[in-house]
Order: structure tokens, then C-alpha cells, then sequence
């Protein structure tokens, strides 16, 4: 277990220098740099040229990696281009926001996706599996934003319920406008994990040695918790580290819809902006949680059934 | 140059305020209305992100500006009709050639109680023309200031002086990037002006707070407090409409006609105040025939792209920049469709049957729309318009170099500083590269006339030049549509960029 853990941690280091070296190269590539977008009818072109050497952009790319590369390795994140202050700065901001909005995102979906999962599995083909795969399905198929303009049509602009966007409100005096992002984050998250629950519990149930247990008069519910729900978990909690990756993309997509001044949102801003160094950091962390998500998940799923690290 | 707006000006406002009033919706009545004290108005506009500041001598976004407005003053401002108008400076005058001027200061006050005196307009103007720091966006437009002649000659009048005579030197100080700052100001995040609100806090890309400041020179506000709040165009309208701001900056023409469906939002439309056009480089083929350049300035079916483009909330350009605005030459003819003429100047100029690129982006509401529509109609005259889009982010850039055609939109600004910007042979962002040192010359001629009819005279033949022979191809002069909750009281309809824009010690919540 404890070379394994050093095995995969070793491929994320590799991984982490592979994706800083290739978010670079993309934002390199992108059409103007940060200077050139500030390009606009109010600063000169000699005054744009001016700039570009202050923000050190007349540096060769490759040197200008190597710096920021250096600059890692010390715990510095770099200098926003743009703000002109440290890219830690810029992290720090926004993740609040999206961290809240994940973490109490999961805190909802996964005893409830856990709950349905096995309440379908258990009854498999019956007519409340059918139902609740149905809505589930149908759900999953819905794109995030049309949810969140459904639920904002209804729920602010008509009913005057919950707070549209996030617009000059903050989540200490108004916890209410974690309600919609959430709903909208939740609908497809849910539905996704809830069906591998369902798919682990199933396979568990037809397994050989619950058919065994059974057979040894094992109670019902003892049956379940200690022998079936183990097994039904791992594809369930790779499930939830594959879901960090959908909530990411719903979190983009929320955040936007809401104006919440979270990651997605700065990585959006650091984008459009050239901002080159505010990208690389922002990615950077988001890679890192990535990576350990993925890295936990896989040390759960090897510590609940331990005969899958056999099979590696 | 009186304290009240001059007889133009009070025309234009009254123009514009009339105008308002046929279409119901746009400035308030008035009369009715008793303003009220109090309350908090939360005002959203396009946010920035971490590109948002407090130092008003580098703004350029919006939101900036609007913070800047709150807290900052401008010696001068600009009227509805982007003539000069005084703000801390109560009155000006020059030595009869506009090469000197004096401006004398208004009564007025910092937060901190310090009193405005000649040597904070004296440090404000060498910190914007500072060439170490290149941001300060008022650098070039200020460059012909001398400031080792400039003095203070007591402590409510300042004298500044140019390396050339200019009659629109008033109108460069209302520019954007001109707020005056206390003498020896340097840390941005610690904002103290003369303007109606004292700063709070600041969070770039979310939000700025600020007060009512009592002592203001110019009656306190009426609101307690303001918000200033970043949001792109979806959140704006949500949160006008869901109650969570009371004022929702440039909003597009498909919010305002749902938005007037209801009864929770209005709309002030400031009419026909910015500009919508095509450029044609005029030194670059096939545009550098002149035919070709009238032709498609009449092959275009301008009230079909008002009508579709801008959904109809607009009207129709002339070529021109500037309608409604001081020294537009309001009594030329308007350019009437004729598919017929442009075909056989299209066949003269041998590009019957050809093909030309439109370089267009996403950069800006209706710019892919309008580039499409006019392919379509070119190609009724016989000529096939390809439409090639670019980066929205780098289009302001590309488009000086890239493609013989392309959209170009224009804020409000005073005429001659859209000629500076745009039309001489060295203008920065001289989109048409219309190059021609004799208009050049002209130019600064007329701009030294200091007799203000014989100026305008002589800015009305450049213009007619330029609408005639040049590469402006101006379709379309949309509306500006500022959404405002129904409480909301006070809000003028006039263009961006002027003095009542966006000025919230003037409105009131009912």
C-alpha cells in the first residue's frame, strides 16, 4: 500500500511539470498577450510598447517559463500581469467561493446518491429502480445552463423567492444565494453517482459470496452494510473523483450564470486577459487538487477492497 | 463661460429629453417626483475583473470610470452634447490665441477636509503626462501640455499652458483619465477626491462601496450609500430584475424589450448616442478607389441593419461621427440607398463578380450580425463580401492591421477628439488609414481658431471631406439603454462619457 501511494505519487509530479509546461505553450499561443489587449482607442501604441517591457513581455517565452518555473519551486505563484499584485492573491479570492460551492455541494449528493443508489440497486428492475433511473436519466441530460436559467426564470425573476446572481452579496449575510448554484451543480452530479452506486450494488447482489452470505442466513441489513455496500462503493467513490471533474465544468458554467467571483471565473478573466502567470498558477492548484482527489479515491477504493491492488 | 450649461446645451438636453418622452421611456419627468433622502443604490456595469482600478488616471473600462465619478472630479466635464462644461473649475479663459489658459477653482473640499488649491491640479496633471508610467491613459492627448510654464498663480487659479494653440483644451481636460487628485497622492487604494461619495472599499472585479460625503461642493447626494458592481450583460439583467441593483449599465435592445414588458425595470434610452460603422482602409485595395468606397457606402441598407442589428433601437448614420454632439455639420443631406449607382460603380472599378474580405469579431454586440447583413446586401450590387472572423480579444489591435473592412464602433467623445484619435496621419487608432497631410494641416488650423462659429465652419468642411471621400462607412447610431428599477428616480438619458452619465449624487430611490 505505502509504494503504491509513492508510485502514484511520483506520476503526479510528472504529470503537474507535463501540464504547467502545456498550459504555458497554449496561453502562448493564444492571439496577442497582455499587453496587446490593453490595446484599446486610450493608450498608444508607444505606450502599449512601453508596457510590454514593464510586464517583461519582450522576454524570450522560454526564459520567461524557466522564471516562473524557479519562482515555483519557492512557493511563489508569480505576478499578475494584469493586476499588477501576486497570482497568490488571485487564488485566494476565488477559491472561497468555489470551494463552498463544491464542498457543500458534495456534502448534499453524496449520502443522497449513495441512499438512491442502493434503494435502486436493491430492487433492481422494480418499479421504483425504473422510476427513479428515468428522472435521473432525464435529468443528467439537461444541460447546466438550461437548469440554471429555468431556475432563475422561476425562482427570482418570477416567484421573487432566492437572489438571482451573487451580485454584491456576500454568503455570511445571505447563505440563501448558495441555493440555486447548488441546485444546479447537485441535478447532474447526483444523478451520475447515484447510477454507479446503483450499477456497484447490483453486481455486489449477484455476486457469488452474497449469494454465500445469504445462503449462511446472514441478516438482511447486516448483509448489506458489511458485504454489499463496501464493494458497491468503489465504482462509486471513482465515480466521485471523475465527479470533481463534472463539477468543475458545472461550476464554470454556474459561476458565470450567477456572477460568482469564484475559480472558474478568474481562470476565465486570466484567459481572456493573457494573463499568462494568473492561468499557470490557477491551473497549477487545480491540478494539484485533481490529482490528490484522484489519488485519494484510489486509496479508498484500495483500502475497501484490497484485493483490487492484486489485480494492478 | 457661465456656471449654467450653455443655450446648446440646454437644447440638446431638452432634445433628448423630449425625444424620451414620445417614446416613454428615459429621463423622469420631473416635476412630480419630489426627490427623497437616503437609502442605498447598488449600480452594475461590465466588470473587468482583476484589470478593474482605483487609480482614475488609468482607467478605460466603464466601471471604472463610474467609481472614478463618485469619488473624483475633473476640472472640466462634458455636456449632452459633449461641449465643455466646468466642474472644479468654475470658469476658464485664455490669453486670446489658446496657448495659455487659466482656470479658476471651484470652493471645494477633499474627503480628508483639505481644501482644492492650485497645486493638487498642477501635481494630478505631471502625474498623468509622467512618460515612466506608461498606463496613464490620458498621456497622449495631454502631450502638447508644457508643464514647466504651467504655475499656479494663486491658490484658486492655475495656469496651464501648450506647446500649440488649441481651442478644445477644455474638452482634452474632460477626457477620460483627467480627475484631479490631492497633491502628492500615491497610493491608489487610499482614494480621497472631491467628488460626492468617500470611498469605503474596493474589491476588483466585484464590487466598490462609498458614501455620501456631506460637505460636497455640489449639493450631497441624495442616496446614503453606492455600490458599483461587476457583471457581464446576463447578470446585469438579472439582478435589475430580480431587486438585487437598482441600476443596470449598457444593456442590449433584446433586455430592453423584454425588461418594458414588465413593470419592475425601465429603460433610459440615451438616443443615437454612440456610432456603429464599417471601415474601409483607404490605402489598401480594392478601397483605395474611391468609387468603390461610395459604392458600398450606397449599397448599404443602413435602416435594415438599425432594424435587425440594433433590433431597431437606433437610427440611421450619415457617415459621420457624432450626431447631436457640438460642431456636427447637422445640414448635410442623409445618404439614400441607390443599389443601382453602387452596381455600376462596382463594374467602373472592375470588382464586378469579385470577391472582398470583411474582417470582423465577436468584439462587440452586432458586429458578426451587421458583417453578415452587409455581405447580403453587396452582393445585390454584384460584389461577394467574405466574412472572416477574428479574436475578439485582439480585434481592437488586429483591426489596424488586418483586413480591408471591418466593424468599428465609437463611444461618445467630443468631434475633434474623435478626429485626433482617428483621422490624422498619426493617430493611434486611425482605423480607415486615412493619411492626408493637408487635413492634418487644416485640422490644426481650425482647432486654433478661437472664435468658437468660425471653428465649427471650418470643423463642418473637414467632416464633409471625410464623409464624402473617407472609409467611414457609419451605419447606425444605436442607443445607449441603461436599465433602472422602477424606484429609481432621477436618472438622465445622455450619452456615455458626459457629465450626467452614470451620476448617482443626482438620483434618488422613491
Amino acid at each position: 500500500m505505502r509504494s503504491y501511494a509513492a508510485q502514484r505519487a511520483g506520476l503526479a509530479i510528472v504529470q503537474l511539470a507535463l501540464l504547467s509546461v502545456l498550459v504555458f505553450v497554449l496561453t502562448s499561443l493564444l492571439p496577442g498577450d497582455a499587453a496587446d489587449l490593453r490595446f484599446t482607442e486610450t493608450l498608444s501604441p508607444e505606450q502599449v510598447a512601453a508596457l510590454r517591457g514593464e510586464l517583461g513581455l519582450d522576454q524570450p517565452p522560454v526564459e520567461r517559463f524557466v522564471h516562473w518555473l524557479g519562482n515555483v519551486f519557492t512557493g511563489d505563484l508569480g505576478t499578475s500581469l494584469i493586476s499588477g499584485g501576486p497570482v497568490a492573491d488571485i487564488v485566494r479570492n476565488s477559491i472561497g467561493a468555489t470551494l463552498v460551492l463544491t464542498l457543500v455541494t458534495l456534502a448534499i449528493v453524496v449520502p443522497l446518491a449513495v441512499a438512491l443508489g442502493i434503494v435502486m440497486g436493491t430492487r433492481e428492475n422494480g418499479r421504483v429502480d425504473r422510476t427513479i433511473t428515468s428522472i435521473t436519466l432525464a435529468l443528467s441530460a439537461i444541460p447546466d445552463f438550461v437548469i440554471a436559467v429555468v431556475l432563475v426564470a422561476v425562482f427570482s425573476l418570477k416567484l421573487g423567492w432566492l437572489p438571482a446572481t451573487w451580485i454584491g452579496g456576500n454568503l455570511l449575510s445571505s447563505p440563501a444565494l448558495l441555493i440555486l448554484p447548488i441546485a444546479v451543480l447537485f441535478g447532474r452530479t447526483v444523478c451520475l453517482l447515484s447510477r454507479q452506486v446503483r450499477a456497484g450494488t447490483v453486481a455486489a447482489l449477484n455476486a457469488e459470496y452474497v449469494t454465500q452470505a445469504r445462503r449462511l442466513g446472514i441478516p438482511r441489513r447486516q448483509l448489506l452494510l458489511r458485504h454489499v455496500l463496501p464493494n458497491a462503493a468503489v465504482p462509486g467513490v471513482q465515480e466521485l473523483a471523475r465527479t470533481g471533474d463534472t463539477l468543475l465544468g458545472g461550476v464554470l458554467v454556474v459561476e458565470a450564470i450567477f456572477a460568482i467571483p469564484g475559480f472558474a471565473t478568474a481562470l476565465v478573466d486570466g484567459v481572456e486577459t493573457r494573463d499568462i502567470p494568473t492561468v499557470q498558477g490557477l491551473t497549477l492548484v487545480l491540478a494539484i487538487a485533481a490529482l490528490l482527489i484522484n489519488l485519494g479515491a484510489d486509496l479508498v477504493c484500495n483500502r475497501l477492497v484490497p484485493r483490487t491492488e492484486a489485480l494492478r | 463661460m457661465s456656471e449654467a450649461l450653455g443655450r446648446r446645451g440646454f437644447l440638446g438636453l431638452a432634445g433628448v429629453a423630449g425625444l424620451a418622452a414620445i417614446t416613454g421611456c428615459g429621463a423622469d419627468g420631473g416635476a412630480a417626483a419630489q426627490p427623497t433622502q437616503g437609502g442605498r443604490l447598488r449600480a452594475v456595469y461590465a466588470g473587468g475583473g482583476a484589470k478593474e482600478v482605483l487609480d482614475p488616471h488609468v482607467q478605460s473600462l466603464f466601471v471604472d470610470i463610474a467609481r472614478h465619478k463618485a469619488i473624483y472630479e475633473k476640472l472640466v466635464e462634458l455636456g449632452p452634447d459633449l461641449k465643455p462644461v466646468p466642474r472644479l473649475a468654475s470658469k476658464w479663459e485664455h490669453d486670446g490665441t489658446g496657448t495659455t489658459w487659466r482656470f479658476s477653482l471651484r470652493d471645494a473640499t477633499f474627503h480628508d477636509g483639505a481644501k482644492l488649491v492650485a497645486e493638487d491640479v498642477l501635481y494630478s496633471i505631471a502625474r498623468i503626462v509622467n512618460p515612466a508610467v506608461p498606463d496613464r491613459v490620458a498621456q497622449s492627448s495631454l502631450a502638447t501640455l508644457d508643464l514647466k510654464r504651467s504655475k499656479a498663480i494663486g491658490p484658486a487659479t492655475v495656469e496651464l499652458v501648450l506647446t500649440q494653440p488649441n481651442a478644445e483644451f477644455p474638452a482634452l481636460l474632460a477626457g477620460i483619465g483627467t480627475q484631479i487628485v490631492r497633491n502628492g497622492f500615491k497610493d491608489p487604494a487610499k482614494p480621497v477626491g472631491t467628488g460626492a461619495f468617500r470611498y469605503v472599499s474596493f474589491e476588483a472585479g466585484r464590487s466598490m462601496v462609498a458614501s455620501r460625503y456631506d460637505d460636497y461642493w455640489d449639493e450631497p447626494a441624495r442616496i446614503e450609500e453606492l455600490h458599483i458592481l461587476s457583471a457581464d450583460s446576463e447578470a446585469r439583467a438579472n439582478a435589475v430584475q430580480g431587486g438585487q441593483a437598482e441600476y443596470a449599465n449598457d444593456m442590449t435592445a433584446t433586455f430592453a424589450r423584454t425588461a418594458e414588458a414588465g413593470k419592475t425595470v425601465r429603460i433610459v434610452a440615451a438616443k443615437a448616442s454612440t456610432m456603429q460603422a464599417f471601415v474601409m482602409k483607404v490605402d489598401q485595395a480594392p478601397f483605395d478607389n474611391p468609387d468603390v468606397r461610395l459604392a458600398f457606402k450606397l449599397v448599404a441598407d443602413r435602416q435594415r441593419l438599425v432594424d435587425v442589428v440594433l433590433a431597431g433601437r437606433g437610427e440611421v448614420g450619415n457617415d459621420l461621427f457624432g450626431k447631436g454632439y457640438q460642431y456636427y455639420p447637422a445640414d448635410l443631406p442623409a445618404r439614400e440607398r441607390d443599389v443601382e449607382q453602387a452596381r455600376s460603380l462596382f463594374k467602373k472599378a472592375g470588382l464586378a463578380g469579385k470577391e472582398v474580405e470583411i474582417f470582423t469579431a465577436d468584439a462587440s454586440a452586432g458586429f458578426v450580425e451587421a458583417a453578415t447583413l452587409l455581405a447580403e446586401q453587396v452582393a445585390e450590387a454584384g460584389v461577394r463580401l467574405k466574412v472572416t472572423t477574428g479574436s475578439p480579444q485582439t480585434y481592437a489591435k488586429d483591426l489596424l492591421t488586418k483586413g480591408a473592412i471591418g466593424n468599428h464602433r465609437s463611444g461618445a467623445m467630443p468631434i475633434p477628439q474623435y478626429v485626433t484619435d482617428r483621422l490624422l496621419s498619426h493617430s493611434p487608432f486611425n482605423v480607415t488609414h486615412w493619411r492626408r497631410p493637408a487635413f492634418d494641416t487644416a485640422f490644426a488650423a481650425a482647432r486654433a481658431v478661437t472664435d468658437e462659429t468660425e471653428r465649427s465652419r471650418r470643423y463642418g468642411v473637414l467632416q464633409k471631406t471625410v464623409r464624402d471621400e473617407g472609409g467611414i462607412l457609419a451605419w447606425g447610431l444605436p442607443d445607449y439603454l441603461i436599465a433602472v428599477s422602477s424606484k429609481v428616480q432621477g436618472v438622465q438619458a445622455v450619452p456615455p462619457n458626459t457629465l450626467d452619465q452614470g451620476r448617482f449624487d443626482k438620483v434618488w430611490l422613491a
